[in-house]
This record gives C-alpha cells, structure tokens and sequence, in this order.
C-alpha cells in the first residue's frame, strides 16, 4: 500500500491505494467519480481518458502512484458549475453520444485534440485524432461534427477572454 | 408539430448526465458490504473437468467463497433456455443439450465458466482464482461449421447427433424447382457472412443482493429487457418468484441485442449472494465480453436465383448452415429461420423461394441475435445476388433491380411476411440522386486515370421490426409474447410520468417517448419524466430489440394516452359546464371549441385527485395503463449506394460517398434517427471491411480483444450522407416503423458490391482486408 497525493479537478486528495492500483480504479473506486469508464484491458477505446497536467491520458495506461503530484481533470470536473464546457455543449447539440459511455473519455479527448490543434482542425485530422477513442453506437458522424463545432466554440471564447 | 413535438430535432435529455459523467451505469453502483466476483473459466474448447482444488484459494487472504458448477447444479438451479422452438423438416423438435450456468462436467467453449471465486475485492478474487486448480481432459474441438458436420466430428451434446440443432426449411420447394426449369439464366453465388462480436462498451455486469429478512433479491444487471430477466430467472432458473425479486437495469452502455439474453454471469451472481449473504459484484472485462457475449452472424449460405428472358425474377433457392456455437441461447434459434429466411424476398417480386436452414453446434461461443438478427443475413444475400445478376446479364444494378421491385401493396411474399407499405423506386431515385449515378462513369474513368479502381454499389433492404402479433409468433414456436405496456401517470400538479417497459440503452426514449406526449397535450418535454428499467416501478415490459421500442412500445404509450385524455375531457367538460364532445386539448389546456373557456392541465389533475368535483360515477386519480399488441411486422425499407476506390497496389479501400435513402415512416425526432442509422452504417461497414471473430482450428479464439478484433474507428469511416423517404406504417397510430438496425443490414452488400465493381472480380468474402482484396485483384 502506498499514499498517493494528488490534485483531482482542483481538490487536493490523499489516497491509500495498493501499489498495482491504476489511476482509472483510483478515479472510480477509492474518490467515486464514475464519470471516468474501462471499456476494454488493452488501453485500445479511450473511455478511461482523462486530463493529467492538461495533456490526454488513458487512465487505465497509467498507475495511481505515476499520477501522484499530478493535476488531474475528469470529466465531473469539466464544466464551469452549470456552466458546460463548449465541447460537452457541442456533443450534445450535435448528436455525438447514444448511450454515453465512451462520451467521457471522447470528450476529454476532444478537448485535448482542440487545444494542440487550436484552429486548424479539418475532418480528416479529427478522424485520425480520434483513432484512439471507440464507439459502438454513434458511426462517429456526429462526434466529428460536435468536435469541429466545438474547436469554433473554444476559439471564440478563447477570443473573448 | 410544436417545437417539442413529433417532428422536431429536440436536442436530448438525457445527454446532460453522460457529458457530466453523471449517468449510472452497474459498474458505478456500490453496495454496503459489497463482495466481488471472478469466474474461472477454461482455456478449452472442449474438455472433461475431472475436479477442481480451491483448498489453496480459499486459504488467500480475502477470499469468501469458492463455488463451482457442481454446486450450483445440486441447489437445483435451473440450466439457460432456448425461447424459440424450431421444428426440423421430418417433424422432429430441435435438439438441444443442456446448458448449466457453470460446467460441472463437460466444457464446450473458451471462456465458459467453471468456478467462481468471491472475496472481499475484486484484486483478491483474481488473485485466488489464478489459485484455483482445475483438471481438464481435453477432447477434440469442432471450431467451425465445416468441422461440426463433417463424419466423425467430435460431438458435442449427445442429445444432437452429428452436431444438428434442427434441419428447417421454408417456402415451396416444387415451386421453386419448376421455376428453375423454366429459366433463362441462373445466377450462383457461396457466401460466407461473417462472425461478429457485439462489443458494447460497456461490458456486462451485475450487482445482486440477497434480503435475508425478506427473503427477497435485488440485481442490477445491463439488461435491455429487465422484465424478461426476472421473468427468465424466476420460471426457468428457480432463483426466486418474481415478487421476490427487483431487477434493475440502469443506464446501460449500449445492447445491439448482446444485453437481451439471460447469461451465466447474472444467475451465479444472484446465486452466489444468498450463499454467502453478501452483495456480489461482477463486472465483465473486455476480454470476458470477447469469449462470453453472445456472437453474431456465422453463416455459410449457397444461393441460386431464377431469371426469365426478360430479367424478371422467377425463383430462389438458398441452403443455409448457421453456426450456434456450443449451446443454444435465448432466441438463438430464431434468427437463422424466422428473422432470417422470412426476409429472402428483399424488395422483389419472387414468386416462388425455398430456403433450408442448418443449425449446427460448434465448440465456440454461443451466436444469437445481434444488430439486424438474421436481417443483415438475408439483406446481404439478395443484395449481393441482385448485384452479381446484373453483371451475369450485363444490365444495369439499379435497372435490374426497378425491374424487379414490389410495387403493388399489401404484398404477401411466399415466406410468410405480408408487407404493408412501401415505396422502394422512391427510396432508390432518392439516393441515385444523391450519388449522382449518372455522373459516375466520367468518376471512374478520371479515378483510372490517377491509378485508382473506382467502383459503385447498391444496397436495397428491406427489413421486419416490431416483430409481432403475439399470437403469431407464438404460432411459430415463440416462447413470448412481443407486445409492449405503458403506464401514463398525470400528478396533481399536472406533470407526467411515462411508465414504459422499452428500454433505453442510447436509442434516446427519455426524449423521443416525451415529444408524443408533448405533440399531443401541447406540453413542455421538461414536465415529462420517462420511468424505464426498473421491475419495481413498471408494471411489466418485452424491452427493447429489433427496432421495436417506438412502434411497438411508443404506440402502447398513444394508447395509454388516448385514455388519459378521454377522462381528463370528460372531467375538464364537467369543470366547464361544456359538452364532452366540445372539448378540444391545445398548449396544454382543454379547451371548449368556439369559445375563450378553457382549463388548464394543471387545474383537471389537480380535480382528479381532490375529486370534489367529478363527474358521477367517475373514480379519482388521472392515470392509465395500456398493453398494446401490433397486428403485423413493421417494414423498413432503403436503398444504399457506396462509392470508393481501391488502390490495387495496397488493396485498401477509401470511401468516396455513402449515401443513404431511408423510409422509416414518420419520424418522431429526425435527429435521433439519424444517429440511429449512422451508428448501424457503421457496423455494416465494419462488417463488410474490418471485423471478423476468428477461431483456430482448436476453438481459441484469435481475435479476442481490441488489439485483435478491428472495431470500426473514426478514420476508418466516412461521414454520411442521409435522405428519407416516407411511407406511413399503417398498422400503428404513429406511422412509424423502426431505424435502429437499418444501416447494419443495408450497409454490407453495399460495400462489397462497390468493391467488387471497382476490381472486376465477384469473388471476394467479408471483412474485405486490403490482404483479400488486393488477392482478389492479382489473384
């Protein structure tokens, strides 16, 4: 057993987590955010997908004990209170989830892929971006629209801040 | 249409929980004193279990319980159900062997379960399951068709010799003989349609309680149909009676039909939770999903079609073996025969069809309805028959197949299925257009130019959803009746609930099912709450499959409506002083025709439940319930068309358009069917390009995981280019016919016609890797 110290959507947390723990069980099991899905043991669909420092990870790729010191956003932490963050707006208004459980990891994903790309995103680069993330319901059509309906959304309010 | 109402592009519900992270799904529920689960499960495909030792796991720290097949067999549990009985040609009922929940004598695929350790986490149950010493004799292994029925195969069951479920036919087979003899041409075609593995992210999982004191169980299960697990595990599996036990299933992370079966997992689980008097959890890894879920597809087919000298259509025979896998799940023996062989007809003239069907055993994972059932099946067939036909006789698809078209209705085919309604030049003129079939040519040639082999192919289908009446099916061996209910609860306040025994697992019901109460009460949706899922709130429900849920289940709710509104003016007459027959409900508020009087919903529930007021006799409360059994099948119909390229130096395919003309019959919320049909395009691309479950020749399975099996991902699809077409159903009130299985059963024959156009080779099976193809092209 091991404590681990991190920051998880802006809380300071200590956990007590045995030493093969990943950072996905962490999530779920010893802090209850749910939000944050397994949806394969290959590291293959990306419904694990979280922040880490900003950056994309699968978080079931990672060790609780790797993330210590980290800065981790999950999707329960991506919205400005009721105020949704323009991707999670984007996926609903577009369609981009049927039964929601890759939406988490495929948001926070998307929002990773807007920020390295900022305003050159096409459909094509959204695609192969997203070659990480599965879905079994959507066809993808609508994530594509939701992500590139979102990186406008992001730059305007990038622009207005 | 209001702007909530039917017809209208009403942004979800539901979506507010999944983009929040706030749905619940069974993995996120926990229990206090909650104890886990993990199965043992062999690494044979077929083997004796000569004993297993769990003296060492029980001593690992954590560990509650070791409990084996065995077990379970002496507490005189129940072995799994077939729920369809087919009867073989010569008379005999299907044969089937026995299937208990864990093996405690003989398994018959990787992954059945044997044993299953419960402690106190779910690192603990793994670590004292690898402690676990089970001794197997292995035996040898049947891992497909072909080594299932050939002589001296390994047997699997003894109740079915030769590894023969049933040997079914349908249709008239001297019909079909006399039409040949008269033919012009015959056109041939072996086909091979592809195993599937469902992969629902979510994988499975279950949470039981036992209630000492009650005597009672709760499960949470990812179930599409939570009323029929209660039903199937109470009547056929003796955990409990029904009274006894609450089945619950929550938000649920997509079915395809995966999640409608009762499996092993959820009856050891309820099981498993009053021996040790603790909650059980077991959550399903992607692996387990792999070896576990039921599978799809496997079929071998020959199939031979009948031409007169005019191209028109005289006859089909087609000789199918359809793989089961080991044992023989819960409507399992359906599919290849009434989901299947019933569909033969397409959207053409036939005048005479037969079909045979084999249902063979094999030791693999067991294969049942999954994403079309039996539909992608027969669609694939005929639409790669039409396709190859037009080549053999050097005419045009799309004029082959206009030549051949249904167009009188209602039309009875000669297997059984009477179609309502359709208009199939209408959906085919509509994507020809889209296309632009007729600039394609000069596309080609300019493709050819720059190295490419550009090819086009259709795709018309046609499909039965709704699947019912009850009596019918019952006629043909159904084990259950395919009606729906619906509960409709006005509170004093006047907001609504919709008590409904479809299930939502993504088809968005908590939006579509409130945009019928709000187009006809004139309501907001956000007055309307849809209860589902849960055996302890609604009453009774079939579930959801086979693109039922609003034709079958969204009627139940006009239904139940008509009721509530017929008392509702009968109390807002009396309230007014008008006549009943005067009444009229808009905006939410019933109105007498002709005049500024009016009552608004609110203030009539409100009289209904004081019932100070009511007219005489009436009893208090504003709530209604209806069961609504359909007269026919719905029928779906579309034309698909795919254009791409191949790049004969690589054999990869890239799409250059799909386009898809649907009729669906009036939609409800056009953006949801959309995304109904783009997720199922998916899959019948997925199919005709990537996936493919592939076993050994000992019964490993190959391709069990994301590594191994190509799930279809964002850049391996295009995006879509949709159109509808519109034929009301006439045999429901709301028009509607079903969207959620249409694109998986047009999409396939679609993708290899266009391929095999593009190489000049007719010759070329699913998935369609750049490996085949490119073979397919150089030879």
């Amino acid at each position: 057993m091991s404590t681990v110290k991190l920051t998880v959507n802006g809380k300071a947390v200590s956990v007590d987590v045995e030493d093969r723990t990943l950072l996905v069980h962490l999530l779920r099991e010893n802090l209850n955010l749910t939000g944050t899905h397994v949806g394969c043991d290959t590291s293959q669909c990306g419904a694990c997908v979280v922040h880490v420092d900003g950056r994309a990870v699968k978080s079931c790729t990672m060790l609780a004990g790797q993330a210590a010191g980290s800065n981790v956003t999950t999707i329960e932490g991506l919205a400005k209170g009721d105020e949704l963050h323009p991707m999670q707006a984007a996926f609903r208004d577009n369609h981009g989830l049927q039964c929601g459980y890759c939406t988490p990891g495929m948001i926070m994903s998307a929002v990773d892929i807007v920020h390295r790309h900022g305003g050159k995103l096409d459909e094509e680069t959204v695609r192969q971006e997203l070659e990480g993330n599965i879905c079994r319901c959507t066809g993808y059509h609508n994530i594509v629209k939701a992500v590139l309906d979102a990186a406008g959304r992001m730059k305007v309010a990038q622009a207005a801040e | 249409m209001g702007v909530e109402g039917i017809g209208a592009r009403v942004v979800r519900k539901e979506d507010r929980r999944f983009i929040t992270g706030q749905g619940r799904y069974v993995d996120d529920v926990k229990m206090v004193g909650m104890s886990y689960a993990h199965f043992i499960r062999s690494p044979h495909a077929h083997a004796k279990v000569k004993g297993i030792d769990s003296a060492e796991a029980m001593k690992m720290p954590g560990v509650i319980a070791v409990l084996t097949g065995q077990q379970i067999v002496d507490d005189k549990v129940g072995n799994l159900i077939c729920g369809w009985a087919i009867t073989s040609k010569d008379g005999s009922p299907m044969k089937m062997g026995a299937w208990p929940a864990m093996a405690p004598e003989t398994v018959r695929f990787v992954g059945q379960a044997v044993a299953v350790v419960i402690a106190e986490t779910k690192n603990q149950a793994k670590d004292a399951a690898e402690a676990v010493v089970v001794d197997y004799e292995e035996l040898p292994a049947a891992a497909d068709i072909k080594a299932a029925i050939k002589p001296g195969a390994p047997q699997l069951h003894p109740e079915a010799p030769g590894n023969i479920v049933y040997d079914w036919h349908i249709g008239d087979e001297a019909a079909v003989k006399d039409a040949f003899s008269k033919a012009a041409n015959v056109v041939t075609l072996d086909l091979t349609n592809n195993r599937l593995v469902p992969n629902a992210m979510e994988p499975r999982a279950a949470i039981a309680h036992y209630d000492q004191a009650e005597e009672h169980y709760t499960l949470y299960t990812t179930s599409q149909n939570p009323h029929v697990a209660r039903l199937v595990l109470s009547a056929f599996y003796n955990i409990a009676p029904e009274h006894k036990l609450r089945v619950i299933a929550p938000d649920v992370g997509g079915g395809f039909g995966s999640k409608i079966y009762i499996y092993p997992e959820e009856m050891v689980a309820l099981w498993a939770s009053k021996k040790v008097n603790r909650p059980v959890k077991w959550t399903g890894d992607r692996t387990e999903a792999f070896l576990t879920d039921a599978h799809g597809r496997d079929h071998v087919s020959k199939a031979e079609m009948a031409f007169d000298k005019d191209n028109k259509i005289l006859g089909l025979r087609v000789k199918t073996h359809a793989n089961f896998g080991a044992y023989m799940s819960l409507f399992s023996s359906a599919v290849p025969t009434y989901l299947y062989a019933t569909l033969l007809s397409g959207q053409y003239v036939i005048p005479a069809i037969y079909a045979e069907v084999i249902g063979v055993y094999t030791n693999t994972t067991p294969v049942d309805a999954y994403r079309g059932a039996g539909r992608p099946e027969a669609s694939y067939l005929v639409e790669r028959m039409m396709e190859s036909a037009a080549r053999q006789l050097k005419v045009d698809p799309a004029e082959l197949r206009k030549k051949n078209f249904i167009t009188a209705f209602p039309y009875q085919t000669p297997v059984i299925m009477a179609y309502d309604v359709g208009d199939f030049h209408a959906s085919i003129d509509a994507a020809m257009k889209a296309i632009d079939y007729a600039g394609f040519p000069a596309r080609k040639a300019k493709a050819k130019a720059d190295g490419k082999l550009r090819g086009i192919g259709f795709s018309c289908y046609i499909e039965a959803c709704g699947i019912a009446p009850s009596k019918a099916v019952g006629s043909l061996g159904a084990g259950v009746g395919l009606w729906e209910s619906a509960e409709i609860r006005v509170n004093p306040v006047g907001t609504i609930e919709v008590l409904t025994g479809s299930h939502s697992h993504g088809q968005g019901h908590e939006t579509t099912f409130c945009q019928i109460i709000a187009e006809r009460l004139g309501v907001p949706i956000s007055q309307v709450s849809i209860v589902h899922g849960d055996t302890d709130k609604v009453q009774f429900g079939m579930g959801t499959y086979g693109s039922r849920s609003l034709a079958v289940g969204g009627t139940a709710i006009v239904k139940a409506m008509e009721k509530v509104e017929a008392k509702a003016k009968k109390i807002a007459a009396h309230a007014l002083e008008a006549s009943e027959s005067d009444i009229v409900i808009e905006n939410g508020e019933f109105k007498v025709t002709g005049t500024d009087k009016s009552i608004a919903l609110p203030m009539v529930a409100l009289a209904a439940y004081t019932a100070h007021n009511l007219p005489e006799g009436m009893e208090p409360g504003l709530k209604e319930t209806a069961f609504y059994d359909p007269t026919n099948f719905t029928f779906p119909a579309g034309a698909y068309i795919c254009e791409l390229e191949v790049d004969p130096g690589t054999g990869k395919t890239s799409f250059v358009n799909f386009v898809a003309a649907d009729d669906f019959g009036r939609l409800i919320n056009p953006m949801i069917v959309e995304g109904q049909v783009h997720g199922g395009l998916a899959q019948g691309i997925g199919q005709a390009l990537l996936e493919g479950a592939v076993y050994d020749g000992t019964g490993q399975l190959v391709t069990a995981s994301f590594m191994d099996y190509s799930m279809p991902r964002a850049d391996d699809l295009p995006s879509f280019q949709l159109s509808h077409t519109t034929t009301l159903c006439p045999g429901n009130p709301l028009g509607v016919k079903g969207c959620g299985e249409a694109g998986a059963i047009g999409a396939s024959a679609a993708v290899i016609n266009a391929i095999t156009d593009a190489i000049g080779n007719n010759k070329l099976e699913m998935p369609a890797t750049p490996d085949r193809v490119w073979h397919a092209i150089h030879g």
